[in-house]
């Protein structure tokens, strides 16, 4: 048998038809639906009159609405709009019988946070939601991708995609990452490399030492963000901490059927000579704590750095890059450390996570916010519950942090946690677009930590010097 | 679906690298459960100022580019967000076709679910198109999918690679669901193996 990527083993694992032109119907293991992109592919299935194939393999939750203020029980806290789309969504889920957590529920959260809470995500299934950062749980060595809404109503109806394969890519991390540096880091220097378009037909499998140093939570931030380089899914071959992780969640398997998915599960790894159609290497020691000082996740450089001129790019990105820098209001020449800061969100699908949590709080412990303002919005309630627990959202309190209840929040802007005009947020998230999080906001990307400490300073800042 | 075959009509220009699913249709309009009437909202904040009113210099508010049914943009376009809202935009506004170096892969099937034709081209192509979008609305391009072509006002013509089956739906309007199911029998064939083989799932 010729030698397979973890990619090939997982697409052919899955593949319940092929034709003649290689046009794949792949077969879709979970599919996770939030409110913002599924109502019209429900309306669409109700005025074809199909049903949902798989109720029991679909599993909704809202989050990109949903406000993260504490009296948001109350319905006055929504627009009517996002009102809507929710309980749009409430009636879908009930009237087609698929998994549900209501924003009333403790468990409800950003779906990419859920689906691997809830043990939804396993190694080696096909994950999808009509959500980019589906990526994310590429973690879990799941192969698992975002998708429009024509295709969520495809696989609500069918339970399988219209598929071609990608190229293999393969990126390592090589070696150990320097104190202060993060799974974060990681993602952003992988995409500063690549470019935004570097992974496009690709999927990516991230190995490498680095990689395999980090825990679920740091893999699921690094496999998050694939879509911002391009790339169709990142992956990462399962291992024991996945199988620690996994283990015991409320839809992992039990008994039997565990030691059967783990056996299965312990052959998903790339062969040793597989073929790779391109191959990246790093060195995680070359890795610096980064932010983003563009309106591209591309336009990411060290803390230590300056903020470049449009004349240091090349062909199209001169232009671009001039149009980023009169958005973000920067100089060329301005050290990314005197850069001012009005506000940190601490949150989202790559950073909404426990050990995210802690990376902030062990910058904030006894310190105060120099901001007009600070969030923390927990990726679920149980994440809020164990940061709770764990006496981290006292230290974010006294820090002079909102403490939030879980969503998108500012991530998107979808719900009240917006940016105004001109208003510069060191942010956690993802995106760095314009008007991303809210119209002419400035978003800077970076780790939880590097957000905590741009918090306490009221500037960019390099981390390494507050540890 | 609408079908696709032969489009002749004026070509916006919009040189920008890496334009973003935000961009074509900011977050605020995501909020519709409908497919319909986002076209006045596409570009929103770059065609807009805050109190609504057009920016003139803005390609599509410019009378030449009002009719535009062909988008030349710069390299990456439609990435970021996997938001379908941003094809429905683009054909609500009355584009039926986008043409660049490279396209983010999710906006590249969002687009074909919804009877618009995205072309990828090589970069002197895009730029000898470029140039021809930007002589305004007395140049038309022709875009004829059938022979996977697009040909300028001067009648330069380039070829363009398309998925077979991708273009057999675009050019025969088919929904994709529909077809699918018409393979119900290998689905069920592949679930019941699955789950014996992993009964976890």
């Amino acid at each position: 048998m010729s030698p397979k990527t973890l990619y090939d083993k997982i697409w052919d694992a899955h593949v319940a038809h092929e034709a003649e032109d290689g046009t794949c119907l792949l077969y879709i293991d979970r599919h996770l639906v939030h409110e913002v992109t599924s109502p019209q592919a429900f309306e669409g299935l109700r005025m074809a009159g199909r049903g949902v194939r798989t109720p029991e393999k679909t599993i909704a939750v809202p989050d990109h609405n949903v406000p993260t203020t504490l009296d948001r029980a109350n319905a006055e806290t929504m627009t009517e709009d996002s009102r809507i789309q929710v309980e749009a969504l409430d009636k879908n889920a009930r009237e087609f019988g698929i998994h549900y957590y209501p924003v009333s529920d403790i468990r409800q959260g950003i779906v990419h946070i859920v689906g691997p809470e809830q043990g939804w995500t396993l190694p080696g299934m096909t994950v999808v939601c009509g959500d980019s950062h589906t990526a994310t749980h590429g973690a879990f060595g799941a192969l698992a991708h975002g998708i429009g809404t024509s295709e969520v109503e495809h696989v609500l109806a069918t339970q399988t995609l219209i598929q071609k394969k990608s190229r293999n890519m393969k990126v390592e991390i090589t070696g150990n990452l320097a104190p202060g540096v993060t799974a974060k880091d990681i993602t952003l220097s992988v995409i500063g490399e690549t470019g935004t378009a570097g992974g496009t037909g690709y999927v990516i499998e991230y190995c490498g030492e680095a990689i395999r140093d980090l825990s679920m939570e740091g893999r699921m931030t690094v496999c998050n963000m694939a879509i911002e380089g391009g790339a169709r899914a990142g992956l990462i071959a399962p291992d024991e901490k996945t199988y620690q992780y996994v283990m015991g969640r409320p839809h992992a398997p039990k008994g039997a059927q565990w030691e059967a998915a783990l056996a299965w599960w312990k052959t998903l790894y790339s062969d040793e000579d597989a073929h790779w159609d391109k191959v990246v290497t790093i060195k995680g020691e070359d890795i610096a704590p980064v932010v983003t000082w563009g309106t591209s996740p591309e336009d990411v450089l060290p803390i230590t750095a300056n903020v470049p001129a449009a004349e240091d790019f090349e062909g199209g990105k001169v232009g671009a890059a001039q149009r980023s820098l009169d958005y973000m209001g920067l100089t060329p020449g301005t050290p990314l450390r005197e850069v001012e800061i009005d506000t940190v969100f601490i949150g989202s699908c790559t950073n909404g996570r426990i050990e995210d949590l802690r990376a902030a709080a062990e910058i904030l412990k006894g310190k105060k916010i120099k901001v007009k303002r600070a969030m923390i919005v927990p990726g679920s309630g149980l994440v809020r519950a164990q940061a709770e627990e764990e006496g981290l959202a006292d230290i974010f309190k006294e820090a002079g942090f909102e403490w939030r209840l879980a969503g998108c929040s500012m991530c998107l802007a979808m719900n009240p946690d917006q940016l105004s005009e001109g208003e510069r947020c060191a942010s956690t998230s993802n995106r760095n677009f314009e008007g991303r999080q809210g119209y002419k906001g400035r978003t800077h990307l970076m780790s939880p930590a590097m957000a905590a400490a741009a918090a306490v300073t009221g500037k960019l800042t390099d981390v390494r010097e507050m540890m | 679906m609408d079908k696709f075959d032969k489009l002749t009509g004026i070509a916006a220009p919009m040189p920008l690298v890496n334009i973003d699913t935000d961009m074509i249709i900011p977050k605020q309009f995501l909020k519709t459960i409908k497919r319909s009437g986002l076209g006045v909202n596409l570009f929103d904040e770059m065609r807009y100022d805050r109190q609504g009113n057009e920016i003139a210099d803005f390609v599509l508010n410019q009378p030449r580019y009002r009719e535009a049914e062909i988008l030349v943009a710069g390299d990456n376009f439609g990435c970021g967000s996997s938001r379908e809202h941003a094809p429905w935009a683009i054909k609500d506004f009355g584009i039926r076709c986008v043409i660049s170096t490279s396209f983010a892969d999710i906006f590249y099937s969002n687009c074909f679910k919804n009877g618009i034709l995205p072309i990828a081209l090589p970069r002197e192509a895009v730029d000898v198109l470029m140039a021809d979008a930007e002589k305004g609305s007395n140049a038309r391009m022709t875009v004829d999918l059938e022979a996977q072509t697009v040909t300028t006002s001067d009648g330069e013509s380039f070829s363009f690679e398309v998925d077979a089956f991708k273009k057999h739906c675009l050019m025969n309007g088919l929904d994709d669901i529909g077809l699918t199911m018409e393979k119900a029998a290998a689905i069920d064939s592949f679930e019941a193996k699955a789950s014996a083989e992993r009964p976890w799932v």
